[in-house]
């Protein structure tokens, strides 16, 4: 088109958009769509009748008005209104990134998140997690969520940060195995719920008998990401230890595929040693899901990044703030795996010396180090910083979740994508009182975290369709999941689980995880195979003897009828002849 | 199992010792085996195109001999049961003299519980191997099919008898109006009297309607005889014997299309696949092809419909399989020039011409060089 081809400075352009600097406009406009901001005068000509842009192309039109009017901004007029913003002003306007964008995922994020949070800390304080998950319906499209844990309890201090201050947290720095990575999920909950019902989130906090419990109402002040206290005091609160977050907001509780109840059974079936009690709208009494194992996990370790994994900036960053002399003790002190011999070779490579000063490292010098790392074939890291839920475990957990007949699991070694340690186990039930005839349920989880959106952009379910479970004894169309009486439980965990967004929905589809993903499943499938196999072969047999037992009678009255024999020659003849084909099926 | 080398058809409800014979001895047999402690084996012709041969001057499709053997396991003992019930019901009928449709013998295998059948097509195939297996027509067995023989109308005379009395019934063919007499299911027992040139017979209701209700065999001095689509035993057992009584020569008009070429004309001159052991009574080798022929589209520019996906399929596979199109190079090529045009004409087209065309120019140009008629 060209009103595009016109549009002459790049920089000018309205829907210019950053993370520091953005156009007030767009900061007020109720609309999250950038691309339907008009500027003022633009605004102006169409209030005055101007003719309506063709809705096909509505982004060209505010370029292509100011051409005509020969108004154009000039970059004084834009520097007026150009200042910053903070993040969680940024992610108040893309609260769709982080799992808020219906109401029905809503609901299901903040639980989600909570719940992410108390089986963290309870696994890092060592204690078995009992978890109290309830959702209390006020009004038709407005809840009341409250997630209480046993867990080790919050120091006051940290209380209002953790819940009333965005990007805080204890694991983004650490690359070490967890549910929560970022350190935005409970305060955008909490932030979420604020916008949209105008309530504080309420957290009461104990850490230790004889500790006070400390009650908070607080909420986020989005414009300088700092939390606002409304109410701090001292309550009566029963349990020794623990957490209990309330947050009140507008959602929809559904039942089905997507539905909070579904996210229980899942986290209760991937944490065993895990108890949990869930009310839900319309429940009589709370549900239980007893704990199957009393062994909690081993504890993930904390390791360097692995030098495959790290990017550019990250390592001009590091190389800025390492603590070491020269290059190449930077190398082997700030990344696992780097020997002073895997150190020199990066250098040499890099044609950079191992005594050099590794603050005053050049951009491009840095470049050429990030290209002579990949060069360099350097040990795999260590992979003690995963924590799998095991073979048994997984077992465990889908046995008394799913009514299936036959159950196996897997747990693979761990491997590597981009320098980062992960582990794929995967667990199937089969048969019992699954529906035989819907498609295979493929319950997704990362980090233990059950993944309910985005199935189809997932490695996970990419893996489940690469495979043909036909040669296992399933049926399955094309293009199509298999179909059968079946639950896969797919799980990966990972220092760093690479999802295709922050809402943490699908994993990306590295070459490694993919090939890990399939021979996991594959190896499972073989079981099932031989499993079917099995099952067809006496089932076979079953109906062979019934066969028998029901038409040769009718053979003996067949040949009484033709033949006038007397009734003891029929029972003579119906009596022989299922001894010679019962004699005759015996090979097996 | 019973060798019988010429199998009379005979009229439905005549006791047949030969039968009953057969029926027991093969019954011994099974009987005799299962009390020696092995097991017990049937053998069936197999009754598909595959196993047939054409002998032109025989003129009839006939069983090459393969034969199934159906031995009793444990996979067979179903249908090992209901043929040896569907034996025994046969027993029951030709013994008392009685008959039961292929329908009623379907139901009174309701009663045999765990062996009864779920649908007719079970209990007809389960009967046409009961057939085969005895080289017999059906009707010997006491099974006589629902389905309509065809009509008849013009310069015949059938002679038949009142069940009542035993006395000769005379059917004058010539005076049923704008109606026609309907073949029966039997008609072994019929005689004729004729005088006719010839016999017409065709595919379709419409267009016999149409050359009845203008007395065409008036002026043509022949017998009309509707099919109905493909010619039932009756029909074709009923047009042989009338052809052979008088050797009347048999001309056959049907649709141009595989179907009616294939299916239909096949099957009344040289028999079906399936019913390969009987196909000696149940053909009309004498039949020759008045049209629709594919040529007959161009001669009489037909308008045509385009050949369907099934229509082409059956072509081919009557080219590349059916022994009788196979033998005769003129029908290979009139196969395949119907191919090449892609299209099909249906005898009801001519009324493209004029409704009475079909009388006052096709058949009189047609029947004027019968010499030029596809075998």
């Amino acid at each position: 088109m060209p009103e595009i081809a016109r549009r002459p400075r790049a920089g000018a352009e309205p829907r210019q958009l950053s993370l520091v600097a953005v156009r007030e406009e767009d900061l007020e406009s109720p609309s999250r769509e950038k691309a339907g901001a008009v500027p003022g005068p633009a605004r102006a000509a169409k209030a005055a009748g101007g003719v309506e842009p063709p809705p096909a192309r509505p982004d060209s039109e505010p370029a292509a008005r100011a051409h005509e009017s020969g108004r154009r901004e000039t970059a004084e007029s834009m520097a007026a209104r150009q200042r910053e913003i903070s993040v969680s002003e940024f992610f108040t306007k893309n609260r769709h990134l982080l799992g808020f964008d219906n109401p029905q995922k809503a609901l299901l994020t903040a639980i989600k998140e909570a719940v992410d949070n108390s089986l963290d800390a309870c696994e890092e304080a060592g204690i078995l997690p009992v978890l109290k998950v309830d959702i209390q319906q006020l009004a038709e499209d407005r809840f009341r969520i409250a997630v209480e844990d046993n867990g080790p309890g919050i120091v006051k201090a940290q209380v209002p940060k953790i819940f009333g201050k965005l990007l805080y947290g204890s694991k983004f720095h650490t690359l070490k195995q967890a549910r929560g990575q970022q350190g935005i999920g409970i305060s955008a909950a909490g932030m979420y719920g604020l916008l949209t019902t105008g309530k504080s989130v309420v957290v009461l906090s104990r850490t230790g008998q004889g500790k006070p419990a400390h009650y908070y109402e607080i909420q986020i002040d989005t414009r300088k990401n700092a939390p606002q206290i409304i109410v701090d005091e001292v309550r009566d609160w029963e349990p020794p230890h623990g957490t209990r977050v309330e947050i009140e907001l507008v959602g929809t509780y559904k039942k089905g595929r997507h539905s909070v109840d579904d996210y229980v059974r899942q986290t209760a079936i991937a944490n065993p040693h895990c108890e949990i009690f869930y009310s839900f709208p319309g429940g009589e009494a709370p549900q239980q899901f007893p704990r199957a194992t009393g062994t909690l996990p081993p504890e993930p370790r904390e390791i360097k990044p692995h030098p495959y994994g790290v990017e550019l900036g990250a390592l001009i960053k590091m190389l800025k703030e390492t603590r070491a002399r020269n290059l190449a003790g930077a190398m082997q002190h700030d990344f696992s795996r780097v020997s002073s011999r895997v150190a020199g070779e990066i250098c040499q490579a890099a044609q950079l010396r191992p005594s050099a000063n590794p603050h005053s490292i050049a951009v491009n010098e840095a470049e050429r180090l990030y290209k002579a790392i990949n060069s360099v074939k350097i040990m795999s890291p260590p992979t003690s910083c995963l924590s799998p839920i095991g073979e048994e475990q997984i077992l465990s957990g889908m046995k008394k979740e799913i009514p299936a007949a036959f159950f196996t699991a897997i747990t693979r070694s761990p491997a590597v994508y981009r320098g980062n340690p992960f582990q794929i186990e995967v667990g199937m039930g089969y048969g019992g009182e699954l529906p035989s005839d819907d498609l295979v349920d493929v319950l997704r989880f990362a980090n233990r975290v059950p993944l309910q959106y985005q199935q189809s952009a997932c490695a996970i379910t990419k893996a489940v369709l690469s495979i043909d479970w036909r040669s296992y004894g399933l049926s399955m169309a094309k293009g199509a999941l298999p179909a059968g009486p079946m639950v896969l439980f797919v799980h990966i965990a990972s220092v760093w689980v690479p999802f295709t967004s922050e809402s943490k929905e699908a994993i990306a589809a590295y070459p490694e995880i993919m090939k890990e993903l399939r021979l996991a499943l594959q190896d499972c499938g073989r079981k099932l195979g031989a499993h079917i196999r099995a099952h067809r072969r006496e089932a076979e047999e079953e109906k062979k003897k019934s066969y028998i037992e029901r038409y040769i009678p009718h053979i003996g009255i067949a040949l009484r009828e033709i033949l006038d024999l007397p009734e003891k020659v029929e029972a003579e003849l119906v009596t022989t002849l299922r001894e010679v084909l019962e004699r005759s099926r015996m090979p097996h | 199992m019973p060798k019988k080398k010429t199998p009379v058809p005979v009229m439905a409800g005549t006791v047949n010792k030969d039968v009953l014979k057969a029926i027991k001895s093969s019954a011994l047999d099974i009987e005799k085996k299962i009390l020696a402690r092995k097991k017990p084996t049937m053998k069936f012709p197999v009754r598909s195109l595959s196993n047939v041969k054409y002998h032109p001057d025989r003129g009839y499709f006939e069983i090459a001999g393969q034969k199934k053997e159906r031995t009793l396991t444990v996979n067979t003992v179903k249908t090992f049961a209901q043929t040896l019930r569907m034996i025994a019901l046969s027993k029951d009928l030709v013994e008392n003299d009685d008959i039961a449709t292929k329908r009623e013998a379907y139901y009174v295998s309701k009663n045999w519980e765990d062996a009864r059948f779920l649908e007719q097509p079970e209990s007809d195939t389960v009967m046409d191997d009961v057939e085969a297996y005895f080289s017999v027509n059906r009707e010997q067995l006491g099974f006589i099919p629902e389905e309509k023989g065809g009509d008849v109308a013009g310069r015949l005379v059938v002679l038949d008898r009142d069940r009542d009395t035993g006395r000769v019934l005379r059917i004058d063919c010539t005076r049923f109006g704008t109606g026609a007499y309907s073949i029966p299911i039997t008609v072994e027992h019929l005689q004729f009297e004729t005088k006719a040139d010839f016999i017409l017979v065709i595919e379709t209701a419409g267009m016999f309607q149409r050359l009845v209700k203008h007395n065409y065999w008036k002026k043509a001095n022949c017998i009309l005889i509707s099919m109905g689509g493909v010619p039932t035993r009756a029909c074709r057992r009923f047009i042989r014997r009338l052809a052979d009584f008088q050797k009347i020569p048999v001309y056959v008009f049907v649709d141009g299309d595989p179907y009616g070429i294939t299916n239909i004309y096949r099957t009344l001159k040289v028999g079906s696949g399936n019913a390969a052991h009987l196909n000696e009574f149940f053909c009309v080798p004498q039949a020759t092809f008045l049209g629709i022929t594919p040529q007959d589209i161009v001669d009489y520019k037909l308008p045509t419909h385009p050949l369907k996906d099934v229509d082409i399929k059956r072509a081919r596979d009557a080219i590349k399989n059916d022994p009788f199109i196979r033998y005769h190079k003129s029908w290979v090529s009139a196969m395949e020039q119907l191919l090449k045009m892609g299209v099909r004409a249906e005898q009801q087209a001519l009324a493209k011409h004029g409704l009475n065309y079909v009388i006052d120019h096709y058949l009189p140009e047609k029947l004027s060089h019968t010499e030029r008629f596809l075998p």
